[in-house]
């Protein structure tokens, strides 16, 4: 029995050796060469996450429309939003990266901040025109790593009908707001719905009236964010806004809309065409109040931006390059701009645009003096946003006020 | 052990055997013989070893890959450039001292506490009730415990969307047939409030675990032989006594491995809880599990959800460790 334990054991401290060394030989092997090749370019690989329709079909139109412009065929792939991340840190790492790239812009920063993308100025891409909020969102260190052809931001909706027979008037200052929301209360019908669940997409909902009054994400234990928070406290704790929107997303709050239990909602106008499916619904847009009359306000800035990633093949990136450059032509943001419910990202085709596309005016307008989330804190944002949507939480559910609630948030 | 001693033992004769079939006259073993042995011996080892491999391979590539991997992310400043530059600096014990000195942590790590311990006795007691109540004989038994297995079936984003939806406050299926029933007036918000929501969670998370228990506790009770209750009601043991002197030391060993299973299992949940509440309201249902993935997958900070993730597998480890102990006395008995 003791020489037959004598035996066993060598195997096993072998087999442990094994397990550890295995591991550390695959980590090894994981960089690959980079192509480099100077034989013509007929293909470019693309990454994007429209992968529902029709989104998708409006962006790989385009985007096979650009390269056949730029004389290549587009080989895409589309990736659930909730993956792409996952996939971009993957591809950068095993060097695999496509040369056209989408992230959604919060995330531009911190992917460019790796290394894995090339500054746009390198191909001689104009950054002419486009909204300041853009550009800001689309840089890293003073330089311009992406463009978006068309953005996003959020604003007030509200159910037509609804007001007109309570005799209410879309409101413009907190308190009217407060009033209306209050006003519109009744059974089973909330005044407003929001989303204030503890994820980005709370933040987001909730940066409109911080910012709008003056508050900043760099330090939010402010007066003027604690304001902020104090109104949708109230709005929840008087019961004008469901507690219900701790757990929200912004489709359940647009479900609310369109069921008629909220009459007034915080979304965005990628909701639009939802709402057109039930043609009873008569809304309108209104831009989300500020605390004082005279205060301007300011939405953050949503949507996607296209960049080049570093792929170490020259030419490939050109041609990428050339794609992205059409996709951001005035025409291209016009039409696409259109048929996705967003807005162009340039400030010179917003009157146009306006015009054209009515039920998209407020939205419009509000991108010109739009703000990126990651404008300030950059690959830091993440942090902060996450210290935001607690303080909210904690704000909401009544476990601190709003003061303290922003002050151990901060602290964290 | 016993493979290696019963092939040692065989090698001598066979050995044997071998060399009269290449011809040589049979007699004690000469010293010519004694280097064949040898290689012979030496041809069985690396056998051995070639059946190994297989398994070996499988558990460095799927198991001590991620697990080494995860270790040394623990200790270094892992961040998204680390995916492309490949640079990740030695930062020692930081990512250890930052996540276990976070305010939220013990926050977490009493939620993880009562959400297992909640879970495991909601599941275990309501999954042996359920065993026992379908060993009797009666109609459509076998499609009732077949349908009960429904909730282990379901993706689990399914079932936390569906439950989300039940549970809403104002238009929730539980909160009408409450309000119906006139038990409660206005809606109770299940998910919003910081008192309920772990309730809530833990409730949802019984309903997904019932079907395992029942399972497993369903083909232990089968296995205790029908006699002992034939001689056990001769004595006078019926109903309750016969489950506290015969159903229950017997289904000891299975009633063990099912709890700690069951605490292993319960203690990584995940997607039940992101896809019910992401955590809140207010960190009321963050666990250990839930914050490490929000450090790695939407903080960045890989390091720290590294770290936070290898305290989950050392409380897992002690568990596990359990386990084996268990199983091993199931096997003595």
């Amino acid at each position: 029995m003791k020489s037959a334990q004598r035996t066993t054991r060598r195997p096993l401290a072998l087999a442990v050796a094994a397990l550890v060394g295995l591991p550390l030989a695959l980590s090894a092997c994981g960089t690959s060469t980079a192509a480099s090749s100077s034989e013509a370019v007929t293909e470019i690989s693309v990454m994007d996450y429209y992968n529902n329709e029709p989104d998708k079909s409006f962006i790989g139109d385009a985007l096979t429309k650009c390269g056949t412009q730029a004389g290549v065929t587009i080989k895409r792939e589309t990736v659930p939003g909730k993956s792409l991340i996952s996939k971009v840190l993957q591809q950068s790492s095993s060097k695999t990266l496509p040369d056209v790239l989408m992230l959604d812009n919060p995330d531009l920063q911190q992917i460019a901040a790796t290394g894995a993308l090339a500054p746009l100025s390198d191909f001689k891409i104009s950054t002419d025109n486009f909204a300041e909020g853009v550009l800001s969102a689309g840089t890293y260190k003073d330089k311009v790593y992406g463009l978006a052809p068309t953005v996003n931001t959020i604003a007030l909706f509200y159910n037509k009908d609804i007001l007109d027979k309570a005799g209410v008037t879309p409101p413009t200052t907190w308190d009217e707001l407060k009033a209306a929301a209050a006003k519109l209360t009744a059974g089973e019908q909330y005044g407003l719905a929001f989303n204030a669940n503890p994820t980005y997409e709370g933040t987001w909902q909730f940066l409109p009236v911080m910012w709008s009054n003056g508050g900043d994400e760099k330090k939010i234990d402010t007066k003027e964010t604690e304001q902020a928070l104090q109104l949708w406290t109230d709005l929840v704790k008087s019961g004008s806004v469901s507690s219900s929107a701790l757990n929200w997303t912004q489709a359940d709050v647009k479900d609310q809309f369109m069921a008629g239990k909220a009459a007034m909602m915080v979304n965005g106008p990628w909701q639009i065409p939802a709402l057109d499916k039930q043609p009873t619904l008569q809304y309108g847009v209104v831009k989300i109040p500020v605390r004082e009359a005279g205060q301007t306000s300011v939405a953050p800035l949503g949507g996607e931006v296209w960049t080049v990633p570093q792929t170490g093949n020259k030419a490939r990136q050109a041609k990428a390059a050339e794609v992205i450059a059409c996709l951001n032509s005035d025409e291209n943001q016009m039409s696409m701009a259109k048929v996705r419910n967003t807005i162009p990202s340039k400030t010179t085709l917003a009157e146009k645009f306006a015009a054209e596309n009515p039920k998209l005016a407020t939205f419009t307008e509000l991108i010109k003096t739009a703000r990126a989330r990651t404008g300030e804190l950059g690959a830091d944002w993440p942090a902060q946003a996450t210290k935001i949507y607690t303080a909210i939480q904690t704000a909401l559910t009544g476990n601190a006020s709003p003061a303290d609630a922003l002050k151990q948030a901060q602290g964290q | 052990m016993s493979l290696t001693t019963d092939l040692s033992q065989t090698a001598a004769p066979s050995s044997g055997k071998a060399s009269r079939k290449h011809g040589r006259p049979a007699g004690p073993p000469t010293e010519a013989q004694a280097p064949r042995r040898r290689t012979r011996q030496r041809r069985e080892r690396i056998f051995q070893w070639l059946f190994l491999v297989p398994a070996v391979v499988y558990m460095a590539l799927f198991f001590g890959y991620p697990v080494v991997k995860n270790v040394v992310m623990s200790f270094q400043d892992y961040t998204t450039a680390t995916f492309f530059t490949g640079e990740a600096p030695w930062v020692g014990l930081a990512n250890y001292v930052t996540v276990l000195s976070s305010s939220l942590f013990s926050t977490s790590l009493l939620n993880t506490a009562l959400f297992t311990i909640g879970s495991i006795l909601g599941q275990f007691v309501i999954g042996l009730a359920l065993a026992i109540f379908f060993q009797r004989k009666f109609p459509l038994n076998g499609i009732l415990r077949s349908l009960l297995l429904l909730p282990w079936l379901l993706p689990l984003i399914v079932s936390s969307a569906v439950w989300r939806w039940i549970l809403d406050k104002d238009s929730g299926a539980l909160n009408r047939f409450l309000g119906d029933l006139g038990v409660i007036n206005t809606g109770v918000p299940w998910l919003t409030s910081t008192s309920l929501a772990l309730i809530a969670v833990v409730g949802v998370n019984i309903w997904i675990g019932i079907p395992f228990n029942l399972t497993i506790l369903y083909g232990g009770l089968q296995e205790i032989p029908d006699e002992l209750y034939e001689a056990g009601s001769l004595d006078g043991a019926t109903g309750w006594k016969a489950f506290r002197h015969i159903t229950w030391p017997m289904l000891r060993p299975v009633v063990s491995v099912v709890l700690v299973l069951g605490v292993v299992y319960t203690l990584k949940v995940l997607d039940i809880i992101l896809g019910l509440t992401n955590g809140g309201p207010a960190n009321s249902t963050q666990t250990i599990a839930t914050q490490s993935y929000d450090l790695s997958f939407h903080e960045f900070k890989f390091g720290e959800g590294a770290a936070l993730g290898n305290v989950l597998v050392i409380i897992s480890l002690v568990f596990a460790v359990l386990y084996l102990r268990a199983s091993r006395r199931a096997v003595d008995e």
